[in-house]
């Protein structure tokens, strides 16, 4: 059976668990209609020209593992930021492991979607805002909201600083020959509150796993929500994250993305305004190799007067890898004073490597700053031999540049363990020990 | 200490420098001055290990042994130094971090152990007084937004901390103002002694009323055409190359 033909009729069975009087049985109906009318995306579609899923579409997935799967903490452990100073939402194989997790209702919601979405105490909040902001026409996405049962869930109240991160982590254990599975995250962040998450997926073994990840943010007025992506996921992950980001007045949210592992990644960033003074930032680093490919695909949908963006995604390619950057910024007549600005920088190390870069600028307002630069290029020779010449090894000097080149995103991860975390995940993928943080 | 024999290189086919000899020895400042285009510079990034170029015959040893064919940081192992001309802008690399991993990746080549910090903040101490630079100018980013004298003290600065045996200072002068010309040469002059050596490559004698040379060279064309002592670099400063030329084609 194809994987779409699966999929429909796994709804089905899926359906007969839940409470098809309810609101969200609509919503889940309509959402699996447009997936059946549409199926997979292909290449056919401009938003899909470089990134085709067919190779992964092949795979026969379980949809809902049949095993319970328990790991231990220590196996996980160097997966986690801290082991005590963060919330953790924690799930394994689509489940959630209340083993691992470590959940609060103290002054805040850290816990579990299938709660919020069954509970009626939540009934309100989810009304308010399940899929309000993530798109009912994009077919993955639909995908996802028709299965939606489990993820994080997380509810800041108004003024409230959350002092320590939340991790949100997917493991995935490979008891299942193959797996899919739709995680869904919704995270609302009250008016002047603050928070930090950190969201990673993580395969435990080669087995195939294909992830169709929604996760859905509504930063009231003056939040401040700062939201990091792990995606270092061994070669035989892959991974679809839709991300859709509803802002209001002088809210700043920033994303930060960075790919280093699994096979096929893709990424959809969508930023929304609704309010003046807002402020977006979408950042990400991406270093592959072998035949890894990474698609950001990202999108600024400027609506409102005075609001700014900045988008710096840096990309470095080594052997037959490919990428993908398509950041639009979309900027509509009401939004006069509008400061939007993409920077895309890319290195291609291999000759086999292969970059597709596409600004997209669309502007109808005519009082304005938008600016977008791209370059792509090789490691700076001049640079090598300066270094060289100082007695820094060439694969030193290589990665010293490749570090270089990163810097600017790294430099703006606001958590400094995580930074750490970040540096040394590069180090190890440029294979080198430098002996300093930058 | 450095001895070039018969040295022909070219780039792209094209012949640069077509036999050159020279012999330097411990404790010896030597000045290569010449024309625009006589291969002055490619003479110091062949010296360094720039890949750019080919050497098609002759021989470079520094302490008798041959290093042509060695990758620029073994030759910067064994202590060549090359102050460039247009020092490159690092961004995302600070001054230290950059001095720190130089110093060890050299220490390490040399089965030496990683110098202690605190050791390395004292010597790096030490030397930014020695070349009067600012403290805070050190944790930026290397050479980038840098004036052109201050990227030309920062390279003296870099040889001060590695201590090389054979230093050679391509067009150090370019760009700096009397008051940093002043700083740089006493620094170099500092670090000199009777174990190292300097190689200065300029093109004019300002410098050199600095930093006294023992020899000076005349590169034309590719090739050593005259030597003399310091008095040449003046002979040159009134007269230009003209009168070398005329005398060449007698």
């Amino acid at each position: 059976m194809e994987l779409k033909e699966k999929l429909i009729s796994s709804f089905m069975a899926f359906e007969e668990q839940i409470d098809v009087h309810s609101e969200l049985h609509d919503v889940r109906t309509s959402a699996i209609k447009n997936f059946e009318n549409k199926g997979f995306p292909t290449k056919k579609e401009e938003a899909w020209k470089y990134t085709s899923l067919n190779t992964i579409l092949k795979n026969d997935y379980s949809v809902f593992p049949k095993h319970e799967n328990a790991i231990e903490f220590a196996e996980v452990k160097k997966y986690f930021l801290h082991e005590i100073d963060t919330y953790k939402v924690i799930f394994v194989d689509g489940k959630f492991s209340s083993f691992l997790s470590s959940t609060t209702h103290d002054g805040l919601d850290v816990c579990l979607m299938s709660s919020a979405l069954t509970k009626p105490k939540y009934k309100m909040v989810i009304d308010e805002y399940f899929n309000k902001i993530a798109s009912k026409d994009e077919t993955l996405t639909s995908l996802n909201t028709a299965f939606a049962n489990e993820g994080a869930y997380i509810n800041i109240p108004k003024s409230k600083v959350v002092e320590k991160p939340i991790e949100i982590i997917y493991f995935s254990t490979g008891v299942e020959d193959a797996l899919m599975v739709q995680p869904r995250n919704l995270v609302i962040v009250g008016e002047n509150a603050h928070v930090q998450i950190i969201e990673r997926h993580q395969s435990l073994n080669e087995n195939p796993v294909l992830t169709n990840a929604v996760t859905e943010i509504f930063a009231q007025k003056r939040a401040i929500a700062d939201y990091y992506k792990i995606q270092n996921d061994l070669l035989s992950a892959n991974l679809i994250d839709n991300t859709y980001i509803s802002q209001k007045q002088e809210s700043r949210v920033s994303v930060h993305t960075f790919s280093f592992g699994g096979n096929i990644t893709r990424n959809n960033l969508n930023f929304y305004h609704f309010g003046e003074r807002i402020d977006s930032t979408l950042k990400g680093i991406t270093i592959i190799g072998d035949k890894q490919h990474v698609d950001h695909y990202t999108l600024v949908n400027h609506a409102t007067p005075n609001c700014e963006s900045h988008q710096n995604y840096k990309t470095i390619l080594a052997d037959s890898s490919t990428g993908v950057f398509n950041g639009k910024i979309y900027v509509e007549k009401e939004a006069q004073k509008t400061d939007a600005f993409q920077q895309n920088n890319n290195i291609l190390l291999g000759d086999k490597a292969t970059i597709n870069a596409k600004p997209q600028l669309e502007i109808f307002a005519d009082d304005v700053k938008c600016s977008h630069g791209c370059t792509i290029g090789q490691l700076d020779e001049s640079a090598m031999f300066y270094m060289q010449q100082r007695g820094i090894p060439k694969k030193e000097a290589k990665a010293l540049l490749m570090y270089a080149f990163s810097n600017e995103v790294i430099e703006s991860i606001k958590i400094p363990e995580l930074k750490k975390r970040i540096t040394k995940i590069i180090a190890t993928k440029l294979g080198v020990n430098l002996g300093f943080d930058l | 200490m450095l001895s070039i024999k018969n040295l022909h290189a070219s780039v792209e086919d094209k012949e640069i420098l077509k036999g050159i000899n020279l012999e330097i020895n411990a404790g010896e400042v030597h000045a290569i001055m010449g024309p625009n285009g006589a291969g002055k510079s490619t003479l110091s990034s062949i010296i360094a290990g720039n890949e750019n170029y080919t050497v098609t015959d002759g021989q470079i040893l520094l302490e008798g042994e041959d290093i042509s064919e060695l990758a620029p940081e073994e030759r910067a192992h064994k202590g060549v130094f090359l102050s460039f001309q247009y020092p490159v802008e690092i961004p995302g690399v600070s001054v230290t971090n950059f001095m720190k991993t130089a110093i060890n990746e050299s220490r390490k080549a040399n089965g030496k152990e990683e110098m202690p910090a605190n050791e390395m903040l004292k010597l790096i101490r030490e030397k930014s007084e020695l070349l009067e630079i600012d403290r805070k100018f050190l944790s930026r980013s290397l050479n980038e937004g840098f004036s052109g004298g201050e990227k030309k003290r920062n390279e003296i600065f870099q040889m001060a901390m590695l201590e090389p045996k054979l230093a050679i200072l391509d067009e150090t002068d370019s760009g700096l103002d009397i008051d940093a010309l002043r700083i740089v040469a006493n620094g170099v002059n500092k670090l000199k002694n009777e174990n190292n050596a300097v190689l200065v490559i300029t093109h004019y004698q300002r410098l050199l009323d600095y930093i006294i040379p023992d020899f000076v060279h005349v590169l034309m064309d590719g090739k050593i055409v005259k030597s003399g002592g310091k008095e040449l670099a003046y002979e040159l400063e009134e007269k230009g190359y003209d009168w070398i030329k005329a005398e060449l084609e007698v």
